[in-house]
């Protein structure tokens, strides 16, 4: 594909039924009520002049270059500001225009250096452009006068430069910066010619405020604010669409190449997730994929403790393969596993599990999704009977009232964050219930309503208390309860129990009771209500309770099955809706389908020739039990840094140890391949060629940039490992291994690469009922038929504080930084978070002599690391934070076995610990560090 | 209670809490029916082993469980 260039219409599209029609240049056009002029001209083919519109900003009227004339109306109205009416006729081309508008080009170019052959953005710069539309020939003004020629550029952002000298003070940047990506770093500094675009108050890019999102450099019209990438490398000259490999919202891209080398992403406007808008991840953070630190061929060692030595392909395949039967037949069948990335292609991972289940045997299969939303996959399929969000992203702009809990979106999510921030700015409602004061809860023209700062290990009692609220303050949406639901009765008189009262849950929450209480009721009661949640919900003893109790209140509140409301997990990895709807858990096939149900399995067996077994295999944390007590000694990991991202890191390592063979797929040696006796090199999703699934269920292609630098995909690996151990399986091309994931999976029966190359994406249940796919599920009846109440009881976690451990530990992540790090500190993205930091507040930090930056230990009862501490009132007294992004910090050594109880997705969001100064002051009073426990 | 005992018993002692609003009966088949849906068959069979080898280190709604699954 040549280079992609997206039309833009100058203005936003105006939604709903009623259109009007007008007369442009003679031309005759019918537009929604509300369009712009200019866009009104733009769809009926008439391009008028504009340098301060683009159409993912609201109209501004700033430039005059748009100007036209109607008749009746007196003057040259701008077309971007001037809404269509019924009858006009308009006229965008007369010779009056076209002095004004030269006149005003003359005057921009006035002031702007005349360096277009050398220019980063020579052929791609919007006043070049209209200077010839407007057939600007001369410019009558000399640089004797006054001029910003001589503007300093700030350089001080890793990714694109700021050169004040080629700005035009159009305001699209700051625009952007608010209305998009709604930071409100940029502002315009003076007044006249003064005026100029300023990060914060005067300070540099990388001082200020922004968030590097791009959405800056994306809305600049000239080179002022230009990709590094495009100065070093010029132009691009082709495009591949694509889909970002971070977090789960799963943008789509434009990868832009000049010959094979990448020069830049840039945010696709027709992406369905994140129409046209990117974060620091994704749009810049790409240089992890071609770092020297990349292995790109196979390697071996008998032993952990050789050197590596590297090997061909079928040398690594053939030890794979000989090694793993060798372990089957001392060991039994069961000995072996695998574990499927959530970062890896569906149909990567698709033939993993196919690999485990019909090659080695068993259903020792497992994702590592199992660590982080595991419960959602348990809790939403009991209560509305599928493992998936219910809403698509563009819900939110429907929610009068948006529930956020334990997620950080503007962190972890920043793409949705900003649609959520967009939806708040005009008036929607903002609940936080986290024990951290996120950034949501007071950021830019938003102020949380309520913001439950509860206990860490809580959440279930929080929740629990606004459904006793709900039930008891009659307030319940009877109708909806009535004809969609089932057990509500008996749930209702459960939760309606005293102990379930916000004033008996507060001693344990510390949320206020008469808060809590107002935070239930504005749920209630206030329209659209939204549920988004992160890990925060998940990753607790009770995570999987906890979504049940989510999804209670949705539906005893009528919150579900339409826009603007239900219950979203966050996914953290691009790929963890698609890699657990794959059939990576133990005891599902694709689809979410029992291993046990007959007819399913029959489904599989005819398919692949093989016999499954009908009970499930072991899970991720099951396999290192298992390994440590001898029964699991090979196992199969792909694109997971278990050793890093797993807890108890102690227990984790122990097992790999134990193992007779560990095979590591990844891009870089990971901490996990530190215990393989082989690694595969992978691919990164620049060579990928399959499909990504995001949060909202949206099924993306990711086309390959590049070709496969080690040589072969992922997938092929997987099929030629099966092969070797004697089990048939080939596919031609991964377009091949999704027609049989759509013949084996009812939810993706519709799905196909040419309706995804057709459509652009589509949302599952993707089939003959919903052949475009489903956007909003659960509409007319839930999956299971009857949305079903489940009695939620508290159960407090046992990890508790206590004399020797005082302090409550809980983990999240940081904007630039992607879960372990692998990727992202292998970029420039390290200038914004070096190391992982502990986050104390002021008290517990006083009292222990701890100063802002000191080195401090941090010890639990399984582990100790240390870390720099940063003051921070974010968290209550008495609760810790740190990331886990680093592997020289370790945060998962002092994180426990503690897990879901229905899931074993592991308890990180709470850990007993204790922190100290790394080399403590011997005057200071050690006895003040045993601050009274909150239970023994 | 240390961590020292079987990982099954942990994890059938934590299922168990989580079921000890129901009556007994009904919890303890419960139980049974989560872990027949979610473990591996060794860890069954290890729960049932521990049956008689540490019957003391189960919840009595977890070891009412563990007598419901067949071996």
């Amino acid at each position: 594909m040549s280079l992609l260039s997206e039309p833009d219409l100058g203005t936003p599209a105006k939604d709903g039924p009623a259109t009007v029609s007008l007369e442009i240049d003679g031309l005759s056009v019918t537009v929604p009520e509300g369009t712009s002029i200019m866009r009104a001209a733009a769809l009926g083919g008439v391009e008028i002049p504009k340098l301060c519109a683009t159409d993912s900003l609201e109209a501004f009227g700033s430039c005059r270059l748009c100007l036209v004339e109607i008749d009746g109306r007196k003057g040259t109205p701008a077309s971007c500001t001037t809404p269509v009416a019924p009858g006009m006729k308009v006229r965008t081309q007369t010779p009056r225009l076209e002095k004004l508008r030269q006149g005003v080009m003359e005057l921009y170019i006035s002031d702007h250096p005349l360096d277009c052959l050398t220019c980063s953005a020579n052929g791609d710069c919007e006043l070049q452009d209209m200077s010839g539309v407007v057939g600007l020939r001369q410019v009558r003004y000399g640089y004797e006068g006054e001029n910003h020629l001589d503007a300093p550029k700030d350089a001080s952002n890793p990714y694109f430069d700021f050169d004040a000298s080629k700005c035009i003070v159009c305001s699209r940047c700051v625009r952007a910066c608010d209305e998009v990506q709604g930071t409100f770093a940029l502002t315009i500094e003076g007044r006249g010619f003064e005026s100029k675009v300023s990060p914060g108050a005067g300070e540099l890019f990388m001082d200020s405020e922004c968030v590097s999102c791009g959405a800056c450099v994306q809305a600049c019209p000239t080179a002022t604010l230009q990709e590094k990438s495009v100065v070093d490398l010029g132009m691009p000259s082709r495009t591949v669409l694509t889909t970002c490999a971070y977090c789960g919202v799963g943008c789509s891209f434009k990868a832009e190449l000049r010959g094979d080398e990448l020069v830049r992403m840039v945010p696709y406007k027709d992406g369905g997730a994140n129409e046209g808008h990117s974060c620091v991840k994704g749009r810049f953070a790409f240089g992890y994929a071609t770092h020297p630190d990349r292995k790109l061929n196979p390697m071996m060692r008998e032993s952990i403790d050789d050197e590596w030595r590297e090997v061909d392909w079928d040398s690594a395949i053939a030890y794979v393969a000989t090694k793993m039967r060798e372990i089957q037949a001392r060991h039994g069948a069961g000995a072996i596993g695998g574990i499927t990335s959530s970062r890896c292609t569906n149909e990567e991972v698709y033939v993993v599990q196919k690999m485990v289940r019909a090659a080695f045997g068993n259903n020792n299969v497992d994702t590592c999704a199992r660590v982080c939303h595991s419960p959602t996959g348990y809790g939403l399929k009991q209560t509305f009977g599928t493992s998936a969000g219910t809403q698509d992203f563009k819900s939110i702009a429907k929610s009068d009232v948006i529930v956020v809990i334990g997620a950080n979106p503007t962190d972890g999510h920043p793409v949705f964050a900003s649609r959520m921030k967009r939806r708040l700015r005009e008036g929607a409602q903002l609940i936080v219930i986290d024990p951290r004061r996120i950034d949501l809860v007071r950021t830019p023209h938003i102020e949380a309503r309520h913001h439950l700062q509860l206990a860490p290990g809580t959440n279930v009692a929080v929740i629990n208390a606004m459904a006793h609220v709900v039930v008891t303050e009659g307030i319940v949406e009877q109708s909806f309860v009535r004809e969609r639901c089932e057990e509500y009765e008996e749930w209702a008189e459960f939760i309606a129990r005293p102990e379930h009262s916000p004033e008996a849950t507060e001693e344990i929450t510390g949320v206020p009771a008469e808060e809590l209480r107002a935070a239930a009721r504005l749920y209630a009661t206030a329209g659209n209500s939204a549920i988004y949640y992160g890990l925060g919900v998940t990753e607790h003893s009770q995570g999987s309770t906890m979504v049940m109790g989510m999804a209670n209140l949705a539906m005893a509140t009528g919150n579900i099955g339409r826009d603007g409301v239900g219950v979203n997990p966050l996914r953290g990895q691009n790929n963890v809706q698609g890699s657990c709807d794959m059939g990576s858990f133990p005891h599902e096939l694709s689809g979410y389908r029992h291993i046990s149900d007959d007819a399913v399995r029959s489904v599989f067996e005819d398919l692949w020739g093989r016999e499954l077994l009908a009970e499930p295999g072991l899970r991720i944390p099951n396999m290192f039990d298992a390994a440590i007590h001898g029964t699991f000694r090979g196992l199969f990991v792909q694109g997971e840094d278990i050793a890093q991202s797993d807890p108890n890191t102690n227990h984790v390592t122990a097992a790999l140890r134990a193992m007779d063979l560990v095979v590591v797929q990844d891009l870089f040696l990971n901490e996990t391949a530190k215990f393989a006796h082989v690694f595969l090199p992978g691919t990164s999703f620049l060579e990928k060629d399959g499909t990504f699934t995001n949060a909202e269920r949206r099924i993306n292609r990711v086309r390959p940039v590049m070709a496969p630098k080690p040589g072969k995909h992922e997938w092929q690996v997987a099929c030629e490992i099966a092969q070797a151990m004697g089990y048939p399986m080939e596919y031609s091309h991964p377009r091949e291994i999704m027609a049989e994931i759509a013949a084996v999976t009812p939810t993706f029966a519709g799905v196909s690469f040419e309706k995804l190359d057709k459509l652009g994406s589509v949302q599952w249940p993707c089939n003959d009922k919903a052949p475009e796919g489903t956007p909003i599920m659960h509409v007319d009846g839930f999956v299971r038929g009857k949305g079903r109440f489940v009695q939620t009881p508290f159960v407090p976690t046992r990890e508790r504080s206590t004399r020797k451990f005082p302090l409550i530990l809980t983990t999240g992540r940081i904007l630039s930084q992607y879960n372990v790090g692998a990727q992202t500190r292998r970029t420039k993205n390290v200038a914004w978070h070096p190391e992982d930091v502990l986050e104390i507040h002021p008290h517990d930090a006083e009292v222990r002599g701890i100063s802002d930056g000191d080195e401090v230990t941090l010890s639990s009862r399984v582990g100790e690391t240390t870390l720099h501490a940063v003051i921070s009132d974010r968290m209550p007294v008495g609760v810790v934070y740190t990331t886990f992004h680093h592997p020289v910090t370790g945060a998962n050594v002092v994180t426990t076995e503690n897990s879901d109880w229905a899931t074993n997705c592991p308890e990180y969001k709470v850990t007993a610990v204790q922190v100290g100064l790394q080399n403590p002051v011997p005057h200071l009073n050690h006895e003040a560090l045993s601050i009274p426990a909150l239970a023994d | 209670m240390t961590h020292t005992m079987s990982p099954q018993i942990r994890l059938a002692n934590e299922i168990a809490v989580q079921f000890a609003h129901q009556p007994p009966e009904q919890a303890a088949a419960a139980i049974a029916q989560h872990i027949r849906q979610f473990w591996d068959p060794r860890m069954k069979a290890d729960l049932r082993h521990q049956l008689d080898t540490n019957p003391e280190a189960f919840d009595p709604l977890a070891l009412a469980a563990a007598r419901l699954l067949n071996p």
